[in-house]
């Protein structure tokens, strides 16, 4: 039926593929570059991931330690990092993270204020001084709102409710993508010299996540068979505290603010367990008993950091080892209590959604009573290979910024440091877009005709009679299952290598999947195509973890439990072989690259101590 | 609790549809977009229906749910007795494109309607100063995660197709109202707001106010001000009615 369908074509010099914060920070630059731009999005506007974070946005502003600046913000986040963090990307995020965000007050947004009438900053986890801004809980509605409405305001065209399905190449060049409209079935073909993509995470492949269905990992994918290369994958942060009952939300998001505001961390005998976990890494710089570090939050010069603020690894591995350990809370999580240690009006005006989710949801009082949380899936840090300066990946054309894009953050990010990313690279990633494009002049890649026939076929796959009828459904559950049982906090190579056998299993059964009802607004379909981009990426995590003989950061190898020096010094690197149509899990090839290494200023930064 | 729920879901299309019948187990802390989901997976593949964070913070899966606009995310089936048939259609006041999901591009045009934040002459450069006692009205606005719910009640719009090309809704409302009490804005927009985005349309009824699940006060906080500022462009009768109660 593709044959007879005429096409609707579109004609760009940058389209953006992902509308949440890097999306949409990318396309306002692109814009303000001159360029004619795109933006395309799966959901409505304002829907992305981004709307769902919490916590805030750290930037080195020193509106409350004027100590801070960006030589502390790169150190932390290096260190957090496991200094597996590209520096040159971790650089130029702590130097412009300010400029951003006053950006997006200079925008309209209104964040939460200091006595003195500055953008006030929250503590985290792995930040030495106060550093998030924030808007009470939902930091991330007020970045995407207002971004939104500066879009909107200058006119970008919006493709709402589109999906990409793969990229259109001209030789090695982008040439544009095509998708289809989510309401009409009905596909679209852009031409364009630029493309930038923004399409965020991959969580959806697991059981427990805090990620939304979009969360499917199509940007890795797409990258992937488009023939760029993805570092970093084995990195996949659990974050501590996911919401554990009832089981209808299980994996929501508790954000790390609780305990940056004071909240701590018991186990069933009421311990409060984080002191037990202390690494050596991060001994000289945490509190080591409970009196110094609560003196923390007023004293931040003669105190230490409480370990509930040590970075996201080291407390999700903290709280599944307690878990393990038979000291969990009655529905398999651990207690995490504000209501013991802040005034109720300081938690609700400090923590207004979580106050909400856990009424409405749980039936929990977080003034009144302790929460049950655990590890959720939430981050990849390992994306698209890019040049750190123009977020380029290997192939011409093709940018990448945001969750989606590599090297940022290394073996683990820190809190805070998403919505920064989000609007530092974004907007490199619409100017070097808007430029490459500008400088091709009249020598525009041209789409081929048989491509688009071609990603046509493969996107009405699923409406073929086919002799066995998977339900798409049950193949997508039975990935999350096998990536939170085989690929999840602790890692094995046993485990690691059933896991692929289990993911080739699917990818095969993932070929037969057969959808009923029609080309209109059908999530059965939708999900069928999505399932592609999952299982390719789930491979891809499966690979390169299995690749990474050490534990660090977001990668825990229970066979290889020590951080290990030669791998401090080496990415795994993966990229699709010869045939870059087939979305075959064979197709993978892993190799090592060597990391990068700081010049001698910026080395001498990471020693340092205080 | 686990019992068998009886979900009644519209489906259809632009052309007409009815209710369709699906049995699915009900379980403790289940909330309604559970039970459409699992429905969705083993019974109706093709079950058309929008939902992105399912946890009350994107806005995107808004229904009627037993004739109540509201969320299905954040709709507890312990909200229901036991036994209790539950009967989800799109929202009313959007044309349908399939099943539960609506066409709301009427909010994304009138979104482009407003002109954007303007800093200033005072402080025409971030970082502003601003206290948090200033900004506290606005950021009660700025909550609001675009359900669109409130668009879909207000009853200018929710059975007057007409009314739409000169009334913007309750939520660009609250919009006008977060730029107007913005300490740092200084554009007047309230002509525009009273001449071509029909404040004066609304007689505060509160149905907006009544299922934002947010909870803001968009009548009393937003709505109410609103019109009072704008008193001076053109005659309202509500106002008239309310009498001016001297805020500015």
């Amino acid at each position: 039926m593709a044959a007879e369908e005429t096409f609707e074509h579109h004609s760009y010099d940058v389209v953006v593929i992902g509308a949440g914060g890097a999306g949409l920070r990318a396309a306002i630059a692109a814009h303000d570059a001159g360029a004619r731009t795109a933006l395309i999005c799966r959901s409505l506007l304002g829907k992305a991931h981004t709307v769902m974070a919490e916590g805030g946005i750290a930037a080195a502003l020193g509106n409350l330690w004027p100590e801070d600046n960006w030589q502390v913000h790169f150190r932390d986040t290096m260190r957090g990092g496991k200094l597996l963090n590209h520096w040159r990307m971790a650089e130029l995020h702590a130097k412009e993270a300010p400029a951003r965000v006053y950006e997006l007050e200079q925008w309209g947004a209104l964040f939460d204020r200091t006595q003195n009438g500055k953008i006030s900053q929250r503590d985290f986890g792995g930040h030495r001084y106060a550093r998030l801004a924030h808007v009470g809980d939902r930091t991330g509605l007020e970045m995407i709102r207002a971004l939104q409405q500066r879009a909107v305001s200058m006119g970008i065209d919006v493709f709402m409710e589109l999906t990409i399905t793969d990229l259109l190449k001209d030789g090695a060049n982008v040439a544009g993508a095509f998708g289809y409209w989510r309401d009409s079935g009905r596909f679209v073909v852009f031409e364009a010299p630029s493309v930038v993509l923004a399409t965020g995470g991959i969580g959806k492949s697991w059981k427990v996540t805090s990620n939304s269905w979009e969360c499917t990992g199509d940007g890795h994918a797409i990258a992937l068979r488009a023939g760029a290369t993805v570092l970093n994958m084995e990195f996949v942060q659990f974050h501590p505290t996911g919401m554990v009952w009832p089981l209808s939300v299980r994996g929501l998001l508790v954000t790390e603010s609780v305990r940056g505001d004071g909240g701590i961390l018991l186990n069933s005998e009421k311990r409060r367990f984080m002191f037990d976990y202390i690494p050596e890494f991060f001994k000289a710089e945490t509190a080591d008993n409970i009196e110094e570090a609560d003196r923390w939050y007023t004293d931040k010069t003669n105190n230490r950091r409480p370990p509930e603020l040590l970075p996201r690894d080291e407390v999700a591995r903290a709280i599944n080892s307690e878990i393990k350990a038979g000291r969990g809370s009655p529905h398999g999580g651990v207690l995490l209590d504000i209501a013991s240690r802040r005034t109720p009006e300081f938690i609700r005006r400090r923590l207004p959604s979580m106050y909400h989710q856990f009424k409405e949801l749980a039936d929990v009082d977080i003034t009144k009573e302790p929460m049950e949380i655990g590890p959720t899936c939430h981050y990849m840090m390992g994306g698209v290979e890019v040049d750190p300066d123009t977020q380029a990946s290997v192939v011409p054309g093709l940018f990448a910024a945001g969750e989606v894009g590599g090297g940022m953050h290394g073996a683990n990010r820190l809190g805070g440091n998403s919505l920064s990313d989000l609007i530092v690279f974004g907007k490199r990633a619409g100017e070097y877009a808007a430029a490459f494009a500008a400088g091709l002049g009249s020598a525009r890649p041209k789409v081929a005709q048989a491509d688009v026939a071609r990603f046509a076929e493969v996107a009405l796959a699923p409406f073929q009679e086919s002799a066995v009828k998977e339900n798409p459904y049950s193949v997508h559950r039975e990935l999350q299952e096998t990536m939170q049982d085989l690929v999840g906090i602790i890692r094995v190579e046993s485990e690691l290598k059933e896991a692929l056998d289990s993911i080739a299993a699917l990818s095969a059964r993932a070929a037969s999947v057969s959808v009923e009802g029609n080309r209109q607004y059908n999530p059965g379909w939708h999900l069928a195509l999505d399932l592609r981009n999952m299982l390719l990426v789930s491979e891809a995590v499966a690979r390169a973890a299995l690749e990474r003989q050490e534990s660090r950061g977001g990668h825990t190898r229970d066979d290889y439990p020590m951080t290990d020096p030669y791998w401090s010094g080496q990415n795994v690197v993966l990229q699709i072989g010869a045939d870059a149509s087939s979305s075959s899990h064979s197709a993978l090839a892993v190799r090592r690259q060597a990391l990068p290494k700081p010049p001698p200023e910026l080395a001498e930064l990471l020693e340092e101590l205080h | 609790m686990s019992y068998e729920l009886k979900l009644r879901i519209w489906r259809g299309g632009p052309s007409g549809g009815d209710l369709k019948d699906y049995v699915v187990p009900a379980e403790e802390g289940q909330v309604v977009l559970d039970a459409v989901h699992h429905a969705q997976a083993t019974q109706a593949n093709d079950l058309a229906v929008r939902w992105n964070c399912k946890a009350g913070k994107c806005g995107s899966c808004s229904a009627e749910i037993n004739g109540r606009p509201g969320l299905m995310c954040m709709t507890r089936l312990s909200t229901f007795a036991e036994g209790e048939a539950v009967t989800i259609t799109p929202l009313r006041a959007f044309p349908v494109i399939r099943d539960l999901v609506t066409d709301v591009s009427f909010n994304y045009q009138k979104a482009r309607h407003v002109p954007a934040f303007r800093p200033s002459a005072d402080q025409p450069v971030a970082p502003f100063t601003m206290y948090q006692t200033d900004v506290e009205r606005s950021q009660e606005f700025r909550k609001c995660i675009e359900c669109w719910l409130c668009q879909n009640t207000c009853h200018v719009v929710r059975d007057h197709e007409e009314n739409k090309p000169h009334f913007a809704g309750p939520r660009f409302f609250i919009r006008y109202a977060e730029l107007d009490m913005h300490p740092n804005d200084d554009l007047d927009r309230k002509k525009s707001l009273q001449q071509s985005e029909g404040l004066g349309y609304c007689n505060i009824t509160k149905c907006c106010t009544e299922v934002c699940p947010e909870h803001i006060k968009i009548t009393d906080n937003a709505i109410i001000p609103m019109k009072e500022r704008v008193i001076d462009v053109k005659y309202d009768p509500v106002v008239r009615f309310l009498g001016r109660r001297g805020r500015s």
